[in-house]
Parts: structure tokens; sequence; C-alpha cells
């Protein structure tokens, strides 16, 4: 890449040969920014107003109660559970090489770590997945996370990230959407088509 | 290469005058700012984000080559591949090679503003390669072989029956079905295979962490994550004013980013990629100057450089929710277009700093607190130094200015100009040489001027 | 030592009433107001044009006229954010003159409301109004909240109108999209300079409002003119008038209108 690493050069010496005085990098207060009295409530109400579904449950089994009651899972054929101590899934992702194969997918029931409540955000770490595709490409995806694990705003998220150590994470907020036609809401637009959060203890 | 001159007001005129039309991208537009409002007002800190952002934003442009390295050395160490590109053609030739190695017949691609700036598409496809935009609104002006007219919602322009119609031709949709839901359902079954097919995904970037060498790709539909889980090559392209200094700071801009955009809290999809996904796969990172660091040079509008391309502006813009994303005739239209399109040819795009009335709705809106207004405004300074206001203008500009330089000239003139307008006849002074007469009256001239009447009853000498 | 009055061009050429109503109101508050005779026009047109040398001595006869007055007050939040906040860059090698001018020149509303503090006014308006923000009002002067905004803020021209009895207000559903005048720019863009205005017009229209009132003459002047050439049943007054009490005006019709060529 010889010609990349003369625009390298080239670039980089047109930056240095302007030098700009430069204001501090401002330290991010997060005390500073709005917390709230109950958390976990908040994070279901803002879930519920970008189309996903929380469901407060006290024990994993509920999960497949609740689950079964919703007709699109009775009908799925293929299932992908993470979490098995809340249902058991028919398709064992980890036996994939190729993540084409997951194609098929109808269901996958997958770990989040934390929620966070001003945008009903769902992090969801890369290493709970064997293929991060688990997360885009089924129809239907159910997130299993522990209510206790809940920050307030984007400030506490990162700060509890701290420095990533895995090579992918995503904060998933409510079911895969687009409105560019007519600025018409509709869900499910590349990726799941419901998001079914389930809170745990 | 040499652009033709854009005139906006030519430009806009069939847009603004189609009562089917405007109005329609006006209510839409108005409609998303409206949620913006109420997602902002949601957040006490606010205004406090906005002058963090901007901060951060601003000292970054000013370390801007510490922080290129710093994000070199870390992606790389995570095992991508960074690559410099001086301007758009190094930028595609980069992304032919990587796609020639690999023997690339068919890319799937999401929404990056800078391969639109790039003409990526265009080239790929010239060189035999299939590129299949993803994104919906994207894909359906990939279809209609049209160009974004928003730089969020690439098809805010479009009826949605004449998206049936483009569905129905290359999709084959029932003929006439217009229903919203029913056509994404269509693209959703057609663009799934074009996935499954893709060889390599392609993705724009939103925040480039200096300090980690990761990068962050923000998308509601989940196409990004999609169209590169898939493939074994990702490759990444931005400009280099992506890039932010910490991990923390994805904390200040998450929350802004999808709030100003399309009023949502945060997008769907917020995807943090922290080199390759595994051993076997491969990710590369184009860094893409194409007259950035010349903008950088500029201190009037180097502050354009911390946008982050919300489309608030345009959202906010009278002008662009009436005159629609095209009049533009540039990659980025609206506010912040019309200030970076004239820092690459002030000649063609001389008269994009003149479409705006000033009113300053942007400059507030703008989540990195960009003067854009005020821009807008040095622009014309700049146009008018550099000799590009027609004469004519200039002119007239130099008779008012003499003039105002003259009161007892000034009263004597405001008076002939009071009485010509009362005692012609209305057709004289209403007609198609005086633009102000098209579609308004005039004033009714009084008999007597403030001055005059002041004359009368205050003077006492 | 007496306050001066600032009148803008086009209100001195076309709405001399605006400034009538101005003085009769400061006088009425007890002040000594006085009119330099030499002014004229602030320089807007130039220097939104991006005329910088044709503005620059415009601007310098300004401050100089109004040097030594204590307070410079202006019917029009536009002209007063002109000299406030972009006259400096004409000022570059001696500013104490400038800088004072600029500290002490008020937008009329903003004098009541901050310096005068009137509490009182004893005019009534029975009429149905609402109010159209000028941008520069609002967005360089910061005489109110704008929308896009979220730092609060007083509305000054709004909380001196409540000072009038009788006043029923009605709210546009865009409480400060701008009225697209512009100054050049309702000439250099005429249709999205008028599809703008006449989006403004019809949104007060609906709130049933029968006067659009305003601290700004020259978006009004905007509106009037599309008023009267669409016989839109809705008037235009400025502040200044509907705080001395001035009668509503009906929107004369054009005194030929079926030659306006369209
Ligand atoms: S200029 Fe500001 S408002 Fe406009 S797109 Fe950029 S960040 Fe958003």
């Amino acid at each position: 890449m010889n010609a990349s690493t003369s625009s390298r050069r080239s670039m980089l010496d047109r930056i240095r040969t302007r030098p700009l005085d430069s204001n501090p990098l401002p330290t991010v207060n997060p005390s500073r920014m709005t917390t709230y009295s109950d958390p976990v409530q908040k994070f279901v109400e803002i879930l519920g107003t970008v189309g996903g579904q929380a469901h407060i449950i006290d024990r994993p089994e509920q999960i497949g109660e609740t689950l079964n009651a919703i007709e699109v899972f009775t009908n799925a054929r293929r299932i992908a559970s993470l979490v098995p101590e809340a249902i058991q899934g028919d398709v064992d992702p980890s036996c994939f090489d190729d993540p084409h194969g997951l194609a098929s997918l109808d269901w996958v029931v997958a770990p989040g770590e934390f929620i966070v409540a001003e945008n009903g955000a769902i992090w969801v770490d890369g290493r709970s997945l064997p293929h991060r595709v688990l997360l885009f490409i089924p129809q239907y995806l159910a997130l299993v996370v522990s209510r206790s694990q809940v920050v307030n705003h984007m400030h506490e998220a990162y700060a509890r990230i701290g420095t990533p150590t895995t090579n992918f994470g995503v904060f998933v907020s409510g079911p895969s959407k687009t409105a560019d036609i007519e600025q018409s809401l509709v869900l499910g637009a590349h990726g799941c088509r419901t998001l079914q959060v389930f809170l745990l203890p | 290469m040499k652009l033709p001159i854009v005139d906006h007001p030519t430009a806009a005129r069939p847009f603004v005058t189609n009562p089917k039309r405007s109005p329609w991208h006006d209510k839409a537009l108005w409609f998303v700012r409206s949620k913006r409002d109420k997602q902002a007002k949601g957040v006490s800190e606010w205004e406090h984000l906005r002058e963090l952002a901007s901060e951060i934003k601003t000292h970054t442009v000013a370390n801007l080559a510490d922080y290129l390295e710093k994000f070199e050395q870390a992606a790389t160490n995570l095992g991508a591949t960074v690559h410099w590109a001086a301007d758009a053609a190094e930028h595609n030739e980069i992304v032919l090679k990587i796609l020639r190695r690999h023997e690339t017949l068919r890319i799937v691609k999401s929404k990056s503003m800078l391969t639109e700036e790039c003409g990526l598409n265009h080239f790929l496809e010239n060189n035999g390669i299939e590129v299949v935009d993803t994104d919906l609104g994207e894909r359906i002006v990939q279809l209609r072989d049209e160009t974004p007219s928003h730089i969020v919602l690439p098809a805010i322009h479009i009826k949605k029956e004449e998206v049936g119609e483009t569905f129905h031709q290359h999709l084959g949709t029932e003929k006439g079905a217009s229903d919203p839901k029913y056509l994404t359902e269509a693209a959703r079954q057609h663009l799934r295979n074009k996935f499954l097919l893709g060889e390599v995904g392609i993705t724009g970037v939103n925040f480039a962490i200096a300090e980690t060498g990761g990068i962050v790709v923000c998308t509601n539909e989940g196409n990004a994550d999609l169209g590169v889980s898939l493939p074994k090559v990702h490759i990444a392209c931005m400009g280099i004013e992506k890039l932010i200094p910490r991990f923390q700071d994805l904390s200040v801009f998450t929350r802004l980013l999808a709030r100003s955009a399309t009023g949502q809290p945060i997008t769907t999809y917020t995807s943090h990629f922290h080199g390759p996904r595994d051993p076997d796969s491969e990710l590369h990172i184009v860094l893409v100057d194409n007259g950035r660091t010349r903008l950088r040079g500029n201190s009037e509008f180097r502050d354009s450089l911390n946008c982050i391309r919300c489309g608030a502006c345009m959202n906010t813009c009278p002008v662009y929710r009436r005159s629609g994303g095209h009049s533009y005739h540039a990659t980025v239209p609206g506010p912040i277009g019309s200030v970076l399109s004239p820092t690459r040819d002030a000649k063609s795009y001389k008269s994009l700093p003149y479409a705006c009335s000033l009113c300053g709705s942007c400059t507030d809106v703008c989540p990195v607190k960009i003067p854009l207004h005020h821009q807008l405004l040095a622009w014309r300074k700049e146009l008018v130094g550099r000799g590009l206001l027609p004469v004519s203008k200039r002119v007239s500009m130099r008779f008012a200015s003499m003039l105002f330089q003259r009161p007892r000239l000034f009263a004597v003139a405001g008076k002939c100009g009071r009485t010509a307008l009362r005692v012609l006849p209305h057709w004289m002074t209403h007609n198609r040489l005086n633009t102000w007469t098209i579609a308004r009256e005039l004033p009714s001239p009084p008999r007597e001027s403030f001055r005059e009447w002041y004359g009368r009853n205050r003077n006492d000498d | 030592m007496p306050v001066a009055l600032f009148v803008p061009c086009y209100i001195d050429q076309f709405y001399p009433d605006v400034a009538v109503a101005t003085l009769e109101l400061l006088e009425r508050l007890g002040l000594d107001v006085v009119f330099p005779e030499a002014q004229t026009c602030c320089g807007q047109p130039m220097a939104n044009t991006g005329c910088a040398s044709e503005t620059a001595p415009v601007a310098r006869r300004m401050v100089e006229i109004f040097a030594d007055y204590d307070a410079v007050i202006c019917p029009s939040g536009s002209c007063t954010a002109m000299i406030r906040h972009h006259y400096a860059e004409y000022f570059t090698e001696d500013a104490t003159q400038y800088e004072k001018v600029a500290s002490r020149t008020f937008e009329l509303c903003e004098y009541l409301h901050d310096v005068l503090q009137v509490e009182r006014l004893n005019v009534r308006f029975p009429h149905r109004v609402s109010l159209h923000q000028s941008c520069h009002g609002l967005r360089e002067l910061r005489l109110g909240g704008s929308s896009e905004s979220m730092t609060p803020r007083v509305d000054k021209v709004r909380e001196i109108l409540e000072l009038v009895e009788g006043i029923e207000w009605c709210t546009p559903e865009r409480s400060d999209e701008c009225c697209g005048f512009g100054g050049t720019f309702a000439v250099n863009e005429p249709d999205v300079s008028a599809a703008m205005g006449r989006d403004r017009i019809a949104d007060h229209l609906a709130t049933g409002s029968h006067v659009i009132a305003s601290a700004d003459m020259s978006c009004l002047m905007h509106l009037q003119g599309l008023i009267r050439r669409e016989e839109q049943p809705i008037s235009v007054m400025h502040v200044a008038q509907i705080l001395v009490g001035r009668p509503v005006t009906r929107p004369a019709v054009p005194s030929n209108p079926s030659e306006a060529i369209r």
C-alpha cells in the first residue's frame, strides 16, 4: 500500500503544518446527569416507546411460559437459545462454522449484560454469542437480563463497560425498524420483527 | 473536475411551487423535528451535552494528527488494517483493491455519506461489482437511480405510491400497492437474499475511538450489522473527522445523535467493533481526507468539521423543508451542506449560502453547536471578497451604501419612491421586473415619512 | 440625558406610524426621546449580502450618531441585533465607542422589560392576537426561548403585551418558524420566501387570530404583502402600535388587485 503510505504522510503533514490552539478535553461528570428514582420502571417505559416489550419475572422458567403464549413463538420451528435455563432451543448455533447456516432461524433467546434506563437499551456483549449474526438474523429476538444490572444513562453505561475487551458489543433498543417510506414507522426492517426483554431479579 | 453552477432558486422552483410535494415534504420533516424537540426536552442536561460535544469535537480537530496516529496504532493492534486516502479517487481504489484481492463480485453496503461523497457505488459498478445498498431508503433511491435527498432520510422526497411503483418494477410487488408495511416487508425479503449473497460488507462509521481503535456504527434497521456479520470481510469507510478521543466520549454523542436525528432516545443498534470478528476475518478501516485537512486549516469554517451528520439542521431548515434536498445538488444538502459545498467549489455552489433566511434555527438545533447561520453569513462575505457576487447585486449594494451615508439624499429618494408608488398605476410597480411583487404587494406608501412627521411635530428649531 | 430613537429605514419610509407609536409610548413612560435625524439604516441589507466594504461606512456613521446617548431604542429586533452582534468587525482599530453603543442599544420590548421594568400600561386591545416571533429577536437577541433551545428564557415581547388588557391570545402550531422575509432573501429566493410566508399566515389564520403582532415590522411587511395580495382576513400590527392602543387596521386591499400579475 505505497500510495496509501504517502497519503498517510501527506495528510498528517498537512495537519501538523497547521498547529491549532487546543481547548482542553472536557471531563464528563456523570453525577451532573439525570437519574431516575425507579430506573427499571423507566427502562420498561422507554422500551415500550421504541417498540420492545419488557417482562418483569422472578424465575427463568417464566420465560418459556410467556413465550409460549406468543403465537409466532409456538409456530416457530427453529429456535436457538443461549439461555438454556430459560428455554431449550432446537438449534445449537455453536455447531455452525458458517453464520450463513443460521439464516432460517425463527427465534433467538440471548443474554444481555445490563439495561439503560434513559433509552431502553440493552448492552449485549459479543462474547456471549457464538456468532454475532445471532442477534440480527432471527425473525424474533428475546433478551434476558438481570434487572439488578441497571444504569441510569449512557455515561454510567460506558463507565460500566470500562475499556472494551471484546471485538463486538452492541446496544439494542427495540426491534429493528425503519420509517424510510413516508415516515411511517414499520417494525421489522432487516433484523428482528419484535423484541422481548425478560428482566430477572 | 469542473462542476456546473448550481442556482438554488431555479433548482428549487419545481419542488417548492408544487402544491402536492412541498407542503407534504415540509410536514414530514417538521414531524421529525417535533419528535426531536420532545426527546431533547426529556433530557434536562441537553444544553450541557451540546456544550460537551462541541468541546470534544473542537479539541479533536485541533489535535487531529495525534489522534489519527493513536487510532491507527490501537486499531492495528486489534488486528484491523488501516488505510489512508487523500481523496475520493484513492478511497475508491483502496476499496476496489481489497475487493479484487478477495475476488469479490457482490457487496452489501449500509448507509455511508462518505461513500456517496466519493461516488463509490458507480465506481465499483463500472468495475463489474454488484453494489447493494441495504438501508431501505438508500435501496429505494438506488433502484430509482437517484441520489439521497437527505443524509439520514435518503428517500424523504419520495411518495409511497412512487416507492410502490419502483418495487413493482424491480421487486415484483403488486401493482398499485403503496402500504409502507407491505413494501417494507417486500424489501426485507428481497434484501435478505442480498445479505446472504454479499461477499464483503461495507459500512460507514459514526464514531471512531482514538483510545481504543474501535469504530461505532449506528442503524435502526440492523442492516449494517447483518451486512458485516455474515461475510468475512468488513470495510469501514470514514472521513477523518469522525474521530473522538476516548471511549467514554461515546456517552455524550450516543445521547445526542439519535435524539437530534430522528427523535429516538438512541438508535436501535449502536454497534461497537474492535478489530476483526475472528482470526479468519478482516476489518479494513479507510481514513479519508478529501478536503478535510484543508477545511481544518480554514479558521472561518473549521467548526463545520464537528458535524456528526445527524440531519437535524435539515429537518429544521424552513428552506430545505420546502425546496427539497435535491435543490442543493450536493451529497450533503441543507444548512451544513451549504457551508460545506462551497469549501469544495465556491463558484459552483455560490448560491447556496444565500439559500437561507438567516433564521438561526439550525444553529440552535445542532447537537455540536456549529454556528451554521453565522457560517453561511461568513460565506457570503467570502464570496463577495472573491468577486463571485453578480455585478448587478454588488452595484445595488454600493448604491444603497452611498444612499445610507447621505441622510438628505436618503430622505429625498424615499419621498420620490413613495410618491412614485402612490401615483403610478399598480401594474407599473407590481410586475415581473420587481421580484418582490411576484407574490406580494408592496407596502402602501404613506404620504409622510417618520422623519418628516418628526420635523413637523417634534422639532422645535 | 435624552434617549435616542433608532428608526429602521423601512419603518421611517413605509411604516411611520410604528415609529410614532414607539415615540409616543416612550414619552408616555416619561422619557425624553430624541430622533437623531442623521440616521438612515443599520446596514443590514449590505451586511447580509456579504458586502462588508459597503457596510463598514454605514456602520461607522451609525455608531458616531448614537455615541452620546445613554440608551438607543429601536422598534426592531433585527436591526438591534445587527448593531449588537454584527458590527464588531468594522471597529477593529478602536472599539470603545462601538462597544458603548452596542451595550446601550435595546430592542423596544427588551428596554421596557429589562430597563424600565414597566408593570402597567393602561391600554386595552380587545382582539384575538397571535404573536409572530422574529428570528433575530429570538435567536440573536434572545428576547425569548426558541423552540429548538432547551435553555429556559423569559418571553419579553409576550410579557410586555400581557400588560395590555383585553387581548385574547391565539397560539400558532409552529410557535417560532421563520416567516421567510430574511431581507434580500425575499427577492433572492422569491418562491421559497413566499411559500414560507403563506405557511405562517395559514398557521396564524387557523388559530382564529385577527391580528398578527410582532416586534419586527420587516417580517410583517412581507406577511402583509402576501395577505393583501391573497386578500386574507387578518391584519398585522407592530407591538408598539398595540402598546399605545391603536385601533386595528383592516388589511387594505391593493388599489387594483386584478392588475396584479401573478
Ligand atoms: S451541522 Fe449539526 S445539525 Fe447539521 S447534520 Fe451536522 S451535527 Fe447535525
